[in-house]
């Protein structure tokens, strides 16, 4: 899934879509994954690195990632699929 | 050396939209509360011990409570004498604890009669209210000698029919409805105020030789926001006082009015929360005592003043703990959390917005979330909207102030229903009713023969 090349990402949690004029708030692990998104990092890449720095297992965070990806999707900030 | 790196606490991963300047149904939240003991016990712990969902009563702020609420009333009158309200919460430890701190018992049915006897009640201290006395329930009232609040005609004329054939003089107060101001106009028990019958069924009594008034009584609705209505009422009961006195000679000995004090629960569709609108006992104290002080009664023999609260008195002292059974995702993106606490263990979650909080600590993030029970129901909703904190599976969740009402009108439905404690003032926890079992309910059922 690719991100929005236009969004403005603050590191205090915000996100800005210049193309629609929204504002979103984002905890600091939605940041960095969306961060991660936006550079291009794929599933497993992303996966490997929370689950090497945070106390959580697999599953978990499999279930937490589909979801955040979902809610990107709703809020129209990923390009639509070509 | 190998650098053991020590992970982070994980949260999952969010994303909100922000609505600039427009508050939405979710409300806005900036401190996330949390309850993760009660009165120093550790809401993991209890789950744990006991089992979720749980319903915690806390011994402690029954005390506090009801000590307030005394506190009120007695400063401001010289004889006050509350009567436990047993439909709000008739387990019987929690009775016996309103009785221990000097509670009569206000009973509506055999049942709740029955079990006041059993808690050691002596009968002359039960009040009897409600439209479904039986000619048994009656006659045992009048033989203990317990004051009937009498609800109709027909209730009177069997009274006055049992009176002919028992030794004891049956003890009446009559229910009185009337217009206080506000809406609705309780007008289904009891006799009429305005139109005059309350009046009628005063002279039937007095009139009567083998039954004696000794009381009037009101009850003018449940969550009464305005102390005022409070003060009309108690001004229109000391006038039917007032006026029986004056034709008879006869003083009564107490009114009673009843319950209906509000509790800081929230109702749904609210503006503002309970907490912040809802009157104190000195409000309703103050309106209730000036009214009768400032009567006509003659002051050297002012009836004693019966209270009949109940949920105000305990509303706070009952919390239910629960543990997250899932989260999911709707199809409009809201989250949905779904708990195991559902509203046949929550019944006034069809009139409060309760106040639902984490047991554990969380960050200050949250979403729109919808918090469902567990029952496979449209209608199981514990919150349709609230700013609620990431809660992971098994994590658990308190719903404070339900100590009112939901253990007596919960209901057996899908599931069990689980244990009761009871935190007593040195830190004791007592399971003061035991979880149902499958067990209990095959007790009761009868299959027929021809369906074996
Ligand atoms: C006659 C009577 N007294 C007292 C109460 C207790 O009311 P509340 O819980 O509103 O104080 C009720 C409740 O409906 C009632 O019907």
């Amino acid at each position: 899934m690719n991100i929005k090349k236009d969004i403005a990402i603050s590191d205090s949690g915000f996100v800005f879509d210049p193309t629609t004029g929204e504002s979103f708030s984002l905890n600091p692990l939605g940041v960095k994954i969306l961060t991660l998104l936006k550079d291009g990092d794929d599933q497993k890449e992303i996966s490997d690195f929370v689950l090497q720095q945070y106390e959580v297992d697999s599953d978990t965070f499999e279930n937490n990632y589909y979801d955040f990806l979902n809610m990107l999707k709703q809020f129209n900030l990923t390009e639509p699929q070509a | 050396m190998t650098n053991i790196m020590k992970k982070q606490k994980y949260e999952r991963p969010i994303i909100n939209r922000i609505n600039a300047g427009v508050s939405n149904k979710f409300g806005t939240q900036t401190k996330i509360n949390i309850i993760s003991e009660i009165d120093g016990l550790a809401v993991k712990d209890l789950l744990k011990d006991y089992d979720s969902p749980l319903y915690v009563i806390s011994e402690r702020e029954i005390r506090e409570t009801y000590n307030k609420a005394k506190q009120a009333f007695s400063t401001r009158y010289p004889k006050v004498q509350f009567a436990w309200s047993y439909k709000t919460n008739y387990l019987d430890a929690v009775c016996r604890l309103y009785h221990k701190l000097g509670s009569w018992a206000e009973v509506v049915s055999g049942f709740e009669y029955d079990k006041a006897i059993d808690n050691g009640v002596p009968g002359s201290n039960i009040i009897f209210n409600g439209p479904d006395k039986s000619e048994e329930d009656l006659t045992k009232a009048i033989k203990n000698g317990s004051l009937i609040h009498v609800d109709h005609f027909d209730e009177l004329y069997l009274i006055m029919k049992l009176a002919d054939k028992i030794e004891e003089t049956p003890k009446l107060a009559i229910r009185v409805n009337m217009d206080t101001g506000i809406y609705p106009q309780w007008d289904r028990f009891g006799f009429n105020y305005e139109n005059g019958e309350a009046w009628n069924a005063l002279n039937r009594i007095m009139l009567n030789e083998k039954v004696d008034l000794v009381g009037l009584h009101t009850h003018i609705g449940t969550y009464i926001m305005t102390p005022n209505a409070y003060g009309v009422a108690a001004y229109k009961l000391a006038e039917l006082a007032v006026r029986v006195d004056k034709k008879y000679g006869h003083k009564v000995k107490y009114i009673d009015m009843g319950g209906g004090f509000a509790s800081k629960n929230t109702l749904k569709g609210a503006y503002l929360p309970g907490t912040d609108t809802c009157p104190s006992f000195d409000d309703y104290a103050e309106a209730i005592t000036n009214a009768l002080i400032n009567s006509e009664i003659d002051p050297d023999n002012l009836p004693t003043l019966f209270l009949e609260t109940g949920r105000a008195l305990i509303d706070d002292a009952g919390y239910l703990l629960g543990t997250v059974l899932a989260n999911k995702r709707l199809a409009d993106g809201r989250r949905s959390t779904i708990i195991d606490i559902g509203i046949n263990m929550l019944f006034t979650s069809f009139w409060y917005e309760h106040n639902i909080v984490p047991a554990q600590e969380t960050t200050h993030h949250t979403e729109d979330t919808t918090i469902y029970g567990p029952l496979c129901m449209n209608i199981d909703v514990i919150r349709a909207a609230i700013q609620f904190p990431l809660l992971n599976k098994k994590d658990h969740v308190v719903i404070s102030r339900i100590g009112a009402y939901n253990m007596t009108q919960w209901l057996q439905f899908i599931t069990l229903r689980p244990n009761v404690v009871i935190i007593d003032m040195d830190k004791n926890v007592h399971i003061i009713r035991e979880n149902e079992t499958k067990k209990n309910f095959d007790q009761l059922e009868k299959v027929p023969e021809y369906l074996k």
